[in-house]
């Protein structure tokens, strides 16, 4: 046989297999749907069980494994274990979530509990519009697994729902609480006799200050400029109330451009303008950043109260991060000097077509027992949204600060939740516009506008599902 | 043996083939079906909405604006990496003129031949790791060096006016090294005597390249710019490793608008699936104009 005859049988055989190729098509969106409830597991509910767990139907954990690594996890499924031991708990860890599960919650068999969380976050728009995820009122109404007499509602910090309810229904268990502000070292600080700035005008000074000391006031996040739409965010709020962030979160038309916000942006401006950020600044990525502010490098940055346990590696003995509220931007604040932006963070869901949805639940009450909670706290000096989990355990120094900002702010602390809601928005269309402004490349108007003119082509696009909040 | 060569090209075809369909054929299928509809991804449920993502997709300034940024890596990274590819190989190949007789390369050739491939060895990730520490404004190799000499050191990744060009640095230096490597085995293939003629009359170097080599040489050139285009299209891994598109979307391409669409920021598979077969039919048009812009007789040697 020559060349080219085996050329002409080969493409022969190719034909024959194109349509055993096309049968198969159509597949990746055909699964799941008729599935039912057939197959989940089901208990008997008691007072001993009150979600009506099926005490030998197994678990499958999946844990997102970033700054908090896996181990955490590991001892909540051994409490589980210890409370159900016919239970079978299948635990993994991955940074990749969404690529990980994105097949299996097509094909309607995902896991029972899903930490999802990190770059690989899945959208929770998406999520919660193709209602993947299960509703978890149930759990709010269970009695606390440690906690006599208290409902597991009872035992949350405030606003812990409010931030993973989508329409009025609790969907998303924000397990960590996060508190956002400004950080210095007090160490630092204490060497060179400064004092933290209460209002914007002192804060401009103690820049000028800082800069002639020959260290640059302030330094963030170049490739996540967003970073720095949370402290200006947070003084627009303080300036103009909670109204502000309400209007932000639900859309409104011309949100971004209000009053508040024209005030927060032109004060913010100051800096960029007088050339108190660290030279470079624009090509770092978060941990770049954050290691040349440990260096002493810059006397400020924005960050979450993540910042301590991330940065634990390169910090200096000694060094005693601390968090601070945005400055005032003057006496006619509608909030306090105090006021902090404190929110629930790392979000776990159960998928509504999960086989063990009860077990998920009940896993989520060990987690929010006191016990689970207090052995996260211990294990990733991270505060968790149950309340009054810190007495007894001894906390780093920056995340005591964190404790002392948050009990400074009590009521008037604030959050919002458009990133939530509408991922691109802060992610692809707030950031960038972050990075022109804060490079000084855009002025305090063309900023607005461009965050406004992200929100308005979310607000515009019909594939997109709105959610709106009212308190 | 005459009767059993059926069964065995059979035995070894089939599997190959079967893959190739299940795993290849049959998702490139499916993005079509996909891009048709407005799935979201995580449930089953998906409605057909027919072409209204491809409309979508024409008044999307984002993804034409990574395709503006693709254009312009198809028009530079090809000529760019063959020109130093050729280059380099000439010079490894028959650069050398003073000493022996004949045609030789560069003195140090093997040396430079395995540093030239090294970047070939390495994972795009790792190459985009390394060079996001090159071009570290503070730290890194790059304005170190500038300011050694007294030079402004620009934010090179940070900035929309240098990130894109950045990252086309790095996606040129990364691939050369095969080119040389490739261009080099082609050269070894023509007959020395050419070369030993072309010398005896004088030629000069750029001559005998333009006039000897390149002519020789192209049907290997063309391959190279079939190769390059397509991966000038691509550009994902780079991308999205050193500026995530950033800042601006200044440095963004059409495939990390896919991934982002699919991924990141949305879980709108349907639309990213449009995005995915405008990719296929650009990449395709690519190649085929490639192929028959460069078409030229084929010289054989006796």
């Amino acid at each position: 046989m020559n060349r080219r005859e085996i050329l002409r049988r080969t493409a022969a055989a190719g034909l024959l297999a194109t349509p055993a190729a096309g049968l198969l098509a159509g597949c990746a969106t055909s699964g799941g749907d008729d599935k039912g409830d057939a197959g989940t597991y089901k208990g008997t509910k008691s007072e001993q069980n009150p979600l009506g767990v099926k005490e030998d139907a197994p678990l499958e954990v999946v844990i997102f494994n970033g700054g908090f690594g896996e181990d955490y996890a590991k001892a909540h499924e051994a409490m589980y274990k210890e409370k159900y031991p016919k239970a079978e708990i299948k635990h993994s860890a991955t940074q990749e979530i969404n690529k990980t599960l994105q097949p299996r919650f097509v094909d309607g068999t995902p896991p029972d509990v899903v930490n999802n969380s990190g770059a690989g976050q899945i959208d929770f728009n998406g999520l919660v519009s193709q209602n993947a995820v299960a509703d978890l009122n149930e759990l709010l109404d269970a009695p606390s697994l440690d906690q006599p007499g208290k409902k597991v509602r009872e035992t949350l910090l405030p606003g812990a729902v409010e931030v993973g309810s989508y329409d009025g229904k609790f969907l998303v268990l924000n397990y960590t609480y996060t508190a956002y502000g400004i950080w210095y070292s007090t160490k630092l600080f204490t060497e060179r006799n400064w004092q933290y700035a209460k209002t914007w005008d002192e804060h401009i000074a103690l820049c000028k200050q800082i800069k002639a000391a020959g260290i640059a006031p302030w330094t963030y996040a170049g490739k996540h400029p967003r970073y720095m739409s949370w402290p200006l965010i947070a003084t627009a709020i303080k300036f103009g109330g909670p109204s502000v962030a309400m209007a932000i979160d639900n859309l409104e038309p011309n949100a971004w451009k209000s009053d508040a916000m024209k005030a927060a942006a032109d004060a913010w401006y100051q800096i960029v303008k007088d050339k108190y950020i660290l030279d470079g600044t624009p090509g770092l990525d978060h941990i770049q950043s954050q290691t040349a502010w440990c260096q002493g490098k810059a006397a400020f940055i924005s960050c979450g109260s993540w910042l301590e346990n991330e940065q634990a590696k390169v910090t200096p003995a000694g060094f005693n991060m601390t968090i601070a509220p945005t400055p005032s931007l003057g006496s006619g604040d509608k909030l306090p000097f105090e006021a902090i932006r404190g929110t629930a963070g790392e979000p776990f869901i159960v998928p509504s077509k999960a086989k063990n949805v009860a077990g998920g639940m009940e896993y989520f009450r060990v987690m929010l027992s006191k016990k689970g909670a207090q052995d996260f706290t211990k294990k990733v000096s991270s505060l968790t949204v149950v309340a009054g989990t810190t007495e007894g355990v001894e906390l780093p120094f920056g995340l005591s600060t964190v404790v002392k900002a948050l009990e400074a702010s009590g009521s008037n602390g604030f959050n919002w939740v458009y990133n939530n809601y509408y991922r691109k928005l802060e992610r692809e269309l707030v950031d960038a516009a972050c990075g022109e402004f804060f490079s000084g490349r855009s002025t305090p108007a063309e900023f607005l506008d461009a965050c406004q003119k992200g929100a308005d082509s979310i607000a515009q696009d019909s594939s997109i599902k709105k959610y709106k909040r009212a308190a | 043996m005459r009767h059993g060569k059926y069964p065995l090209i059979i035995t070894f075809l089939v599997p190959p083939l079967l893959l190739y369909g299940i795993f290849v054929l049959s998702p490139y299928l499916q993005a079509f079906q996909i891009s048709t509809t407005n799935w979201l991804g995580y449930s089953a449920h998906a409605d057909s909405v027919g072409m209204a993502n491809f409309r979508t997709l024409w008044h999307d300034g984002q993804v034409w604006n990574a395709i503006k940024n693709n254009a312009v890596m198809l028009a530079v990274v090809p000529v760019l990496t063959i020109g130093l590819g050729l280059f380099f190989a000439t010079m490894l190949n028959m650069g050398g003129r003073k000493g022996r007789a004949g045609v030789t390369g560069v003195r140090g050739t093997a040396f430079y031949r395995m540093v030239y491939f090294f970047p070939q060895v390495l994972s795009v990730v790792i190459i985009a790791l390394l060079w996001r520490e090159v071009y570290h404004p503070n730290n890194g190799l790059l304005n170190g060096a500038l300011r050694a000499f007294g030079l402004p050191a620009p934010t090179w990744l940070g900035d929309p006016r240098t990130a894109f060009w950045c990252v086309l640095a790095v996606m040129v230096w990364s691939n050369v090294g095969f080119y040389v490597v490739l261009f080099g085995a082609a050269m070894a293939a023509i007959p020395r005597d050419i070369y030993e003629a072309v010398m005896l009359d004088g030629a000069s170097r750029w001559t005998t390249l333009r006039r000897i080599t390149v002519p020789l040489l192209w049907d290997t050139v063309q391959v190279a710019w079939i190769y390059l285009a397509i991966a000038a299209l691509d550009g994902f891994i780079l991308v999205q490793q050193m500026t995530n598109g950033g800042p601006n979307f200044s440095s963004d391409v059409i495939g990390l608008r896919m991934y982002e669409t699919a991924f990141g920021s949305e879980t709108k598979f349907g639309y990213a699936s449009a995005i995915g077969v405008v990719m296929l039919f650009l990449t395709l048009s690519v190649a085929v104009l490639a192929l028959r812009t460069g078409r030229r007789d084929r010289i054989e040697y006796l």
